[in-house]
């Protein structure tokens, strides 16, 4: 399987781009030239050079510092966003799919509701209920994208669940929590990984969205989105200032999604066998 | 001989998928007030054609499927009433099943190990002596007749034959007094299918066990069962208490079965005049394969005789 994976050229690559990615985030404040919150007006819009490797913006602050220290909030609080979604998807997916019946039916509605309703409106609305922080575009995503995961994952519950293994387990007696534990989450895990990678991405778009619509990361602290949102008032005189920053989401958020690409294609058993 | 187990007047329906109005509440009767005893020590037989409900009556003996009326008591106990916890893992534990497809019926992400280490977690948890988890393993897979080398394989790199092998040596290590085998050996080849019965019969004989065998081939009833069931469209439609007696069938419905497995290769309308005339000969000659293979101690022997039990061969 991981054979499969890895003898996939793409795939390496993107797993290249997120590491690394993840790599000079974390290592930040150690490889930056600059620190990212000193301003000097009079070096405004500079062109890149060796000091100034991507250039200034228009306050003068370095552009590669603040990328890559933009890496924390817009990699790190995906991360966040896509377990707390997963988390909470696994959790009543699982339950709904293997439990069935009446706690299913409740569980099953409640998505349905939840993915009735357009989910950035939703997102805006309960940022908008709750104030703006980065806070709270967490909790609103989770609370919004949970549904869409939990009936994905039931789905793959129940086709397991019916499978002889799980029912000698239950028919000699292992507990619900050890069939689920031991039998169901490693049988699911594969879809749940192509899921979560897919989803990164999607979650990637989210933080830089609301970032840029002023929602999320406030001004100063630097994050690609929010980035965006400051080079867009200059867009007339400056415009290679959208450059970087956007250049930077889609190539993060392609990683991740061919990523989830490459994944299934390495888990489906017919793709080894061929 | 006491009553291991007996189930009395079960009904299980299915709601219909295809309602004929919007809230229909249609359903699909699959049990008719099935009622059944099985006895210390022996092998009862249920055969039926596809979806004539014998496994749908497997899964409810197998405490897996509640049904909506009638009642099933193991060793005495009645299997879907309320009790605690402890008391039903006891209970639970003295049956397990084995099941036709060997592909799906352990997890393919487990080692044999593993997969038998799960029944050993249920039988320690019911208060079985299991102090030497390996050893015990060791002592299962002797049992069936697998190397103590396979303990660490996967699934994938067993053979069919070897996997059923698994399949009954995890269902041996919760001690149990009834083994289920519904269809355990009809997805395998001919010769590997006398092995697993050898198997059967050796373990049954040396535990003491009951088996109830669910399948749709004949053959392999007779090799085994001391007595047998037809089901058609959920009911009983005649049992056969002496297997040597299986000549003496009277509905048409079990001799049609018969003369299927026997492969007379007649028509519909002699298929009638053939039924008046079930050949006593090729019965006996049934029986007396079955005899031969039961005497017979090596598998290779008992593989020979099931070639010669053949339809082209006895047909």
């Amino acid at each position: 399987m991981l054979k499969q994976f890895f003898k996939n050229p793409l795939a390496l690559m993107c797993l290249v781009i997120v590491g690394g990615t993840a790599f000079l985030g974390i290592f930040a404040p150690w490889i930056v030239p600059h620190d990212p919150y000193a301003n000097n007006i009079l070096n405004k819009f500079a062109s890149p050079s060796w000091a100034y490797p991507l250039g200034t913006d228009q306050l003068g602050r370095c552009v590669f510092s603040r990328m890559l220290y933009g890496i924390r909030p817009t990699l790190f609080l995906s991360l966040v966003v896509m377990l707390g979604t997963l988390g909470l998807g696994v959790l009543l997916g699982t339950i709904a799919g293997y439990f069935r019946g009446i706690v299913d039916e409740v569980i099953m509605r409640v998505v349905d509701i939840m993915l009735s309703f357009p989910s950035q409106i939703m997102i805006l609305a309960v940022v908008a209920l709750l104030g703006v922080d980065i806070r709270n575009v967490i909790i609103a995503t989770i609370f919004i994208k949970w549904a869409w995961y939990a009936r994905m994952i039931r789905t793959a519950t129940i086709k397991y669940a019916e499978m002889n293994f799980v029912l000698f387990s239950r028919s000699i007696g292992s507990g619900n929590l050890y069939i689920l534990t031991r039998h169901m989450l490693p049988c699911i895990a594969a879809e749940l990984a192509v899921l979560a990678s897919l989803d990164m991405g999607w979650a990637i778009l989210n933080i830089s969205t609301l970032s840029f619509l002023g929602l999320g990361v406030q001004a100063p602290v630097p994050e690609w989105g929010a980035m965006l949102n400051e080079a867009k008032n200059v867009m007339a005189s400056n415009p290679e200032q959208m450059i970087v920053p956007g250049l930077a989401v889609v190539v993060l958020v392609g990683a991740f999604n061919f990523l989830g690409d490459s994944l299934r294609d390495a888990l489906d058993p017919k793709a080894v066998r061929s | 001989m006491s009553v291991v187990l007996r189930a009395k007047d079960i009904r299980v329906s299915f709601r219909k998928e295809q309602q004929s109005s919007l809230f229909g509440q249609e359903r699909q009767q699959v049990l008719h007030d099935i009622s059944l005893d099985l006895r210390e020590g022996e092998c009862l037989g249920i055969i039926g054609e596809s979806g004539s409900g014998k496994s749908t009556l497997g899964r409810v003996l197998s405490g897996l499927l509640k049904p909506e009326g009638g009642r099933v008591y193991l060793e005495g106990s009645d299997i879907y009433e309320k009790r605690s916890a402890k008391s039903k893992a006891a209970l639970q534990h003295r049956m397990a099943l084995v099941f036709q497809d060997y592909t799906s019926s352990v997890n393919p992400r487990f080692r044999v190990e593993n997969i038998i280490g799960e029944s050993l977690r249920i039988y320690r948890k019911a208060g079985g002596d299991c102090s030497h988890v390996r050893q015990r393993t060791y002592e299962l897979l002797d049992q069936v007749g697998l190397p103590a080398s396979f303990i660490t394989r996967y699934p994938h790199e067993l053979s069919g034959g070897q996997l059923q092998r698994v399949c009954i040596a995890r269902a041996l290590a919760v001690c149990p007094r009834i083994i289920l085998l519904d269809e355990a050996i009809s997805s395998l080849d001919a010769s590997t299918q006398v092995q697993i019965m050898d198997l059967l019969s050796t373990v049954q004989k040396s535990l003491g066990l009951s088996y109830i065998f669910i399948t749709h081939d004949l053959t392999s009833i007779t090799y085994l069962c001391n007595r047998v069931l037809f089901f058609q469209h959920g009911r009983i439609v005649e049992q056969v208490d002496q297997i040597s007696q299986l000549s003496s069938l009277q509905t048409a419905y079990a001799k049609h079965l018969l003369h299927s497995i026997m492969g007379l290769g007649v028509s519909d309308s002699e298929q009638e005049q053939a039924d008046l005339l079930v050949s006593e000969s090729e019965i006996s000659s049934l029986a007396l394969v079955n005899d031969a293979r039961k005497g017979a101690d090596s598998p290779q022997a008992g593989a020979v005789m099931a070639f010669s039990s053949k339809p082209s061969v006895v047909g």
